[in-house]
């Protein structure tokens, strides 16, 4: 028989990765790895900020992580090279994070929870907030599909179309920032694009469209959550670092997987 | 009323300006080329006149509710995107499998539907991106380069579909190309472009235009152009042939 917390934190793996399936696909399509990890390490200067003028830790990150997607758009439309921005907003928001926590006197934060996640712990409101979250973003991406897809294959053909790839880029940040602010409480800010991009990458070699890729990427993901959190609970392993291994594991698979395929 | 027009339009790009004052338009049923060498602005006007560039002077205007079926030059389908023939169809918009089956078989391709988009060649590629823009119903078929890659015999082939298509739904034809002999002898007009528009006209106005024989002098140019001016291939070489038409854009 499984405690609540146990259940509680499996439903909350599952829940994210309903969102992070989809939305982890258009970030591996359009080579946004490294997107999603300064969104993500920008979530700790949210923090720091939410508890300094007392409002919602979820609302803070998400302004943080939406703030540095779009710092890091308008940098690369002004023609600076991606990487290098990417490496100067990721790092100097992380690093500006963990600077403005220090000055947070009187909060005792426990910055390890914020890293790594503390999906044990997340409570029944919290839960429904992440299902809650993670439907939003299923239905935006659902609704938006066809021009997201469209505008990830060639920008050209969805302006030919008349839709316009640059609010669909938008529509990839806000819903990136949704779920960065999402996943903190799962796997914490530094797992957060792995567990956008392993599960997808796993799907790759299994699927023919992109639609069963992204619809194996959150049943990857959400086998993952299940078999992280099972793990800690009869082995005391960290559970949020648990999920992320057990999709790289279903990764290694997917892998070999094509290899035999291929040869076969 | 033209199908796409542009006026004075101008067009700077990181810096520097790629279009200066170009003029044009395109009617139902016309079949438009427009040549220039490398680097002349033949693809920034047509993602200009796609909507894709906002002008940095003048207008672009695009009929109300303008259906363009646009090939673009390259498309490279990232390794990690899965992608079918019969998904690629259906974007940006579903499509019934018969029509799909349709368009593939009017272009050449039947039968594709389930292979990988990256596992096909370069000539059913090209033929499947035209299967995807003819799904539009288009006004007007926009096509970059479009045989790019494709063999003499495989480009000349490309271009009698088109001229088919053409007759067939009554669509206008925008193109750009290198492969100069083979499309001016299909094209109701050529438009030869150099950061501005040089010379314009029909093909024999065109390659007749000492603007035009000073770009694609003998050597660079097509069948058509090196016939015309094998006689004097020693007057345009080098720099001479660079520099272009009596305004040079620079």
């Amino acid at each position: 028989m499984l405690d609540d917390f146990v259940l509680r934190a499996m439903l909350a793996g599952v829940g994210l990765s309903l969102a992070t399936g989809p939305l982890g696909a258009f970030v591996v399509w359009r080579r946004m790895a490294y997107f999603g990890d300064a969104m993500a390490h920008a979530a700790i200067l949210g923090v720091a900020l939410a508890l300094g003028f007392s409002i919602s830790i979820l609302a803070g990150t998400l302004v943080a992580a939406l703030a540095a997607g779009l710092a890091v758009a308008g940098l690369a439309s002004r023609g600076q090279a991606m990487d290098a921005a990417l490496g100067v907003v990721a790092h100097s928001a992380l690093a500006f994070g963990l600077v403005a926590v220090s000055f947070l006197r009187g909060v005792r934060v426990d910055l390890a929870a914020f890293l790594f996640g503390d999906i044990l712990t997340v409570g029944p409101a919290e839960l429904w907030l992440i299902w809650g979250g993670a439907g939003l973003i299923v239905a935006l991406v659902a609704w938006r599909w066809g021009a997201l897809l469209t505008a990830t294959v060639s920008e050209e053909l969805a302006w030919s179309a008349g839709m316009n790839p640059r609010r669909e880029r938008l529509v990839l940040i806000l819903t990136l920032a949704l779920v960065v602010a999402l996943a903190l409480k799962v796997v914490g800010v530094l797992l957060v694009s792995a567990m956008l991009i392993v599960p997808a990458a796993a799907a790759r070699g299994f699927s023919r469209t992109p639609e069963a890729m992204a619809a194996l990427a959150a049943a990857f993901g959400a086998g993952a959550s299940v078999a992280g959190v099972w793990t800690s609970a009869i082995a005391d392993t960290p559970a949020g670092p648990g999920i992320v291994v057990a999709a790289a594991l279903i990764y290694l698979v997917s892998v070999l997987f094509s290899r035999f395929r291929a040869e076969g | 009323m033209n199908l796409i027009r542009a006026k004075g339009l101008g067009l700077s790009y990181g810096g520097r300006l790629v279009l200066e004052d170009v003029d044009f338009s395109i009617d139902r049923g016309e079949i438009v080329t427009i040549v220039g060498p490398n680097g002349s602005g033949k693809s920034t006007l047509l993602r200009a006149l796609l909507g894709a560039l906002p002008p940095s002077r003048g207008v672009v205007e695009r009929q109300r509710g303008l259906r363009i079926g646009y090939v673009p030059q390259k498309l490279a389908i990232d390794a990690t995107l899965p992608m079918t023939v019969a998904r690629f169809l259906s974007l940006p918009f579903r499509q019934l499998p018969q029509r799909r089956a349709a368009a593939l078989a009017r272009v050449g391709a039947a039968g594709l539907e389930g292979r990988q988009m990256r596992a096909l060649s370069g000539g059913q590629f090209q033929r499947v991106l035209l299967a995807r823009a003819l799904l539009a119903g288009p006004d007007i078929l926009i096509l970059d380069e479009p045989t790019q890659g494709l063999d003499q015999p495989g480009a000349a082939e490309f271009y009698r579909l088109i001229e088919e298509l053409r007759r067939e739904t009554g669509c206008a034809v925008l193109l750009v190309s290198h492969d100069l002999h083979v499309v001016m002898s299909a094209s109701d007009r050529v438009i030869c472009l150099n950061g501005h528009i040089c010379c314009e006209g029909s093909p024999q106005v065109v390659s007749a235009a000492p603007e035009y024989r000073a770009l694609f002098g003998p050597g660079t140019g097509g069948a058509l152009a090196l016939y015309r001016h094998e006689h004097d291939h020693h007057h345009h070489n080098g720099a001479e042939g660079r520099a272009g038409g009596k305004r040079d854009a620079g």
